[in-house]
């Protein structure tokens, strides 16, 4: 019954499969063999058979993270064949489909690597430094109730367009995975130059830019020493440029400081 | 006696400003003596937490995600409507009104629907006022676009992924208020039961998905923002962890249910590629702006097709049929989504579907890529026909995308009054979770409309009439009631885990969905869904002595969560049959074979089905009761809907 490809045929693979029970366990490679996978499937999809044979054998499933399986909520990250979410560039690992792998392939397969990304079980990891890192100010300090018409604000469409450029971020934590540093430069560059970039953002850009930063700090991430893999392994595809915009920001908040807390 | 669903008196147009001002307010300084629980962090509940905070209560918001940014909401692509007449085109809050009760096929409160399209002007400008990049015109000002069938352009948009710039407008209010301790955020926390004391909802139990740990929390009242059930179809356009289990648990403890066989299925989702199949993709009905739908005009052709003796460009455009426009002129392929995709469904019973498995229809760009150029078409469109080549292997500018309808979201839910209070008080249900706006069919581009207008705009009000009457003393897990709730959540956990039989949760869920989707998808009948309830109730039982899991309860244990799901989606899905066998009509996107016209269209059957039909719990493997709530049309005529 395949959909595109009817003369596609099943392919059989060996995983090597990151197993750790928890946050404070030794983890360890765990072979596995997979046998008819489609080349139709998702990759997660591939995993989902893996886990049903395991679980039928009695054995625990492997963990990760997932949900939409449509490339949007950011959840899945898996480090595939050293690199975050697989050989296809622009793509989520939710995205990625075995059309990519060969019969008789070996996938390795591991969670994100980085201090500020704990691994909960097996492939998930802990990302809740990202939030923090919004919590410190990527945001516009409106309430509910009391704004003005969405029209009173023309934004030209260039500007508009770029903002949501930035905007399309997931938090998928690619960036820093990818990253010999560890670093969330991308991700928090993504943030703050939307922000930065519309004038409902203009108020609070000095503040901003310094909370973010110093929470980034504080969770653990590395240093940017402009190397550029984390925008070339962005699914979605957010440039560089932020973080040009990041560190401008960041010179004029700090030259002109109107954070007095 | 129904219960009262509090619609307030007076013409349609003053209800709810006079609403307004007739609940009670809370004394600001006492406000941050109430405590709030909000479970969900979608657009209904993260709006919900974020605007009850700026208000000075205290909120403990709950999710099982990782961050509340992942909520299925993030996966809307098309957009919000809103009655803004931006485009001088003549809509206006009367007009988005009329359009969701007709689209609705007359089965939702006229009162609510009213207050939905008043405030759907004020989420825009929140959203803007927080940054949300809504697509603009050159002049700087906002653009719109025509949307699922109506006649004028009121629909915002962010590209393709409107639900996740609105989403994450509501998650950047939400950390605000987080940062400034107003929110006690609990994440990969999932809600496992409700705690009614003497009668009234103060709490919820929960479960700890990284440790296992089970745990109480108390509130002055509970808001539910918990999605839809569209996943007890198991294969649904839903994120994989949409699920129907706070609601579940929620009507188990004594709140109605309403309406759960009103299910939409769209029609334009990626048809299914293999039995591995473990989700469905929608593709956003803005493409039937400018796509074409057709099939071949022959049987014949279309199984040369299937069997690669022909290719599409082979087909002659005389031979090709443009179902929908040729069936409604007036309309052609922007008809709603109920009848697009019954008439995909019937063209692939006819035998004229396409793919390998029959199962799809053509949706063609090729006269608009001829009259507009590839690049209009790329720069309207480029995310959604990336999406369809990554997932297809196929290039949507160079051959047709195939097209299926999947079911993508539930109408029905917890019945809730004009306060969105269910039958419990201090219990509330928002967003796709309650039934409240959508009668039997939800317009394209109202699901982000209703989320955020109940969350930001409606109950930040109605709550306050409830905790003003309620006194403002602490609450806590003292209460036996907690005990008890906890005891139970845990002896549930402990016989999952204890089953030790030899089929997986996954097993059983692609079981379920494959009876729900025979006998109470797109076309039901009496007969099926008699049948239907039996093999659901023969599955429940082999569910309860042959699950298997793995692992423990005291870690994480994707498994386990999968199955306490399951599990409320086998009981659920019973309900639904019920509901669905109950209503001998067909209306919206609930469709029975028997009660059509002769041209295959719904027949409606006013005199005896103009009701919600709310049904309340009475005990395990005992009938469910249906209460009906009479719906009144005091400002629309009922008419039969006719886009032809
Ligand atoms: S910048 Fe790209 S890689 Fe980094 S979190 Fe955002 S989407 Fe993921
Ligand atoms: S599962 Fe949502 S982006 Fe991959």
């Amino acid at each position: 019954m395949a959909g595109s490809n009817p003369n596609a045929k099943p392919m059989n693979l060996t995983l090597k499969v990151w197993r750790q029970k928890n946050r404070n366990a030794q983890g360890s490679i765990v072979d596995y063999q997979v046998k008819d996978i489609s080349p139709d499937m998702s990759f997660l999809e591939m995993l989902d058979v893996l886990n049903e044979d395991l679980l039928r054998q009695g054995e625990e499933p492997v963990a990760f993270d997932h949900d939409c399986r449509e490339g949007i909520c950011g959840s899945c990250n898996l480090f595939i064949n050293g690199r975050a979410h697989g050989p296809e560039p622009g793509t989520t690992t939710c995205q990625l489909h075995m059309r990519k792998f060969n019969d008789g392939d070996t996938i390795t397969i591991e969670p994100w690597r980085a201090n500020a990304f704990p691994v909960n079980k097996d492939l998930s990891v802990d990302r809740s430094a990202f939030d923090r890192i919004i919590q410190a100010g990527g945001y516009i300090s409106v309430n509910t109730g009391g704004t003005p018409d969405a029209n009173e604000i023309p934004i030209p469409k260039e500007i508009a367009d770029r903002a949501f450029e930035a905007a399309t971020c997931i938090a998928c934590g690619a960036c820093v995975a990818s990253c010999k540093n560890a670093s969330a430069m991308l991700f928090v560059s993504a943030k703050v130059s939307q922000l930065a970039l519309l004038p409902q953002g203009h108020v609070e850009r000095k503040s901003r830019v310094e909370n973010m930063v110093a929470q980034m700090d504080k969770e653990g991430f590395g240093a940017c020493t402009n190397i550029g893999s984390c925008a070339a392994e962005c699914p979605v595809g957010i440039s560089l440029e932020n973080i040009a915009i990041l560190n401008r920001e960041f010179l004029a908040a700090k030259a002109t400081s109107n954070n007095l807390a | 006696m129904f219960p009262d669903s509090k619609i307030p008196e007076g013409p349609l147009a003053e209800k709810w400003d006079k609403h307004k001002f007739n609940v009670k307010l809370v004394n600001p300084a006492n406000k941050r003596k109430y405590d709030i629980i909000v479970v969900g962090t979608g657009l209904a509940g993260a709006s919900a937490a974020a605007s009850l905070a700026e208000l000075g209560y205290n909120v403990k918001a709950f999710t099982y995600h990782d961050s509340p940014r992942r909520a299925h909401s993030i996966a809307a692509q098309g957009g919000i409507n809103a009655a803004k007449n931006y485009q001088n085109d003549g809509d206006s809050v009367y007009r988005l009104f009329y359009d969701t009760i007709k689209g609705g096929d007359y089965r939702a409160r006229e009162a609510n629907v009213y207050r939905l399209a008043q405030v759907s002007v004020n989420i825009i400008d929140q959203c803007v006022a927080q940054g949300v990049p809504f697509a603009r015109e050159y002049g700087g000002l906002l653009a719109n676009r025509s949307f699922g069938g109506a006649q004028v352009s009121r629909t915002f948009y962010a590209r393709g992924q409107t639900g996740q710039q609105l989403l994450l407008g509501a998650y950047s209010a939400l950390s605000r208020q987080v940062a400034y301790g107003k929110v006690k955020l609990y994440t990969r926390t999932e809600m496992l039961d409700v705690v009614i004391v003497d009668g009234q909802a103060r709490g919820i139990i929960t479960r700890n998905l990284i440790t296992g740990e089970i745990e109480q929390h108390a509130a002055h009242a509970v808001v539910l923002a918990t999605g839809g059930y569209g996943n007890v179809f198991y294969l649904s356009t839903n994120a994989k962890y949409s699920n129907a289990t706070a609601a579940w648990r929620a009507h188990k403890k004594g709140a109605y249910f309403a309406n759960p066989c009103f299910t939409q299925i769209h029609p334009t989702c990626i048809p299914v590629s293999g039995d591995y199949q473990s989700k469905l993709t929608l593709m956003s009905e803005s493409l039937r702006n400018d796509g074409r739908v057709w099939v071949p005009a022959s049987k014949e052709t279309a199984e040369r097709l299937r069997k690669g003796e022909i290719r599409v460009s082979d087909i002659r455009e005389e031979d090709r049929d443009y179902f929908l426009e040729r069936k409604y002129p007036a309309f052609g392929n922007l008809v709603p989504r109920d009848v697009a995709s019954r008439n995909a469904k019937m063209m692939c019973d006819e035998g004229r579907g396409v793919g390998s498995s029959g199962l799809a229809v053509f949706l063609d760009f090729a006269d608009t890529i001829k009259r507009n150029g590839a690049d209009w078409v790329s720069q309207k469109y480029g995310n959604l026909f990336d999406m369809y080549a990554k997932i297809t292997g196929e290039n949507p500018y160079e051959q047709p995308m195939r097209i299926y309808p999947a079911v993508h979201y539930t109408m029905g839910g917890l019945w809730v009054d004009y306060n969105l209070q269910t039958t419990v008080p201090g219990l509330y249900a928002t967003g796709e979770c309650n039934f409240s706006d959508h009668g039997a069919n939800r317009l394209g581009a109202s699901a982000l409309m209703q989320g955020l207008a109940d969350g930001y705009f409606v109950i930040p009000y109605t709550i306050g009439d409830y905790l003003a009457q309620t006194p403002p003393k602490p609450v806590t897990t003292e209460h036996p009631a907690f005990k008890q709730a906890e005891a139970e959540v845990r002896a549930r956990v402990q016989q999952l885990m204890s089953i030790n039989g030899t089929r997986t949760p996954d097993d059983f869920h692609k079981a379920l969905g494959h009876i729900m989707w025979e006998y109470c998808g797109m076309a039901r009948t009496a007969e099926g869904l008699q049948h239907a309830k039996a093999e659901i109730q023969k599955l429940r039982r082999e569910f309860w002595s042959d699950l298997k899991l793995a692992g423990t309860e005291a870690e994480m244990n994707q498994a386990l969560e999968k199955a306490g799901r399951v599990a409320d989606f086998l009981e659920l899905g019973e309900l639904m049959v019920d509901d669905a066998y109950n209503r001998n009509e067909s209306c919206g996107g609930h469709f029975r074979e028997e009660y059509q016209t002769p041209e295959g269209e719904a027949l409606r059957d006013d005199e005896n089905f103009t009701y919600v039909a709310a049904w309340e719990y009475t005990g395990d493997n005992r009938a469910s009761v249906l209460h009906k709530e009479d719906l009144h049309f005091e400002n629309v005529k009922l008419t039969q809907r006719s886009y032809k």
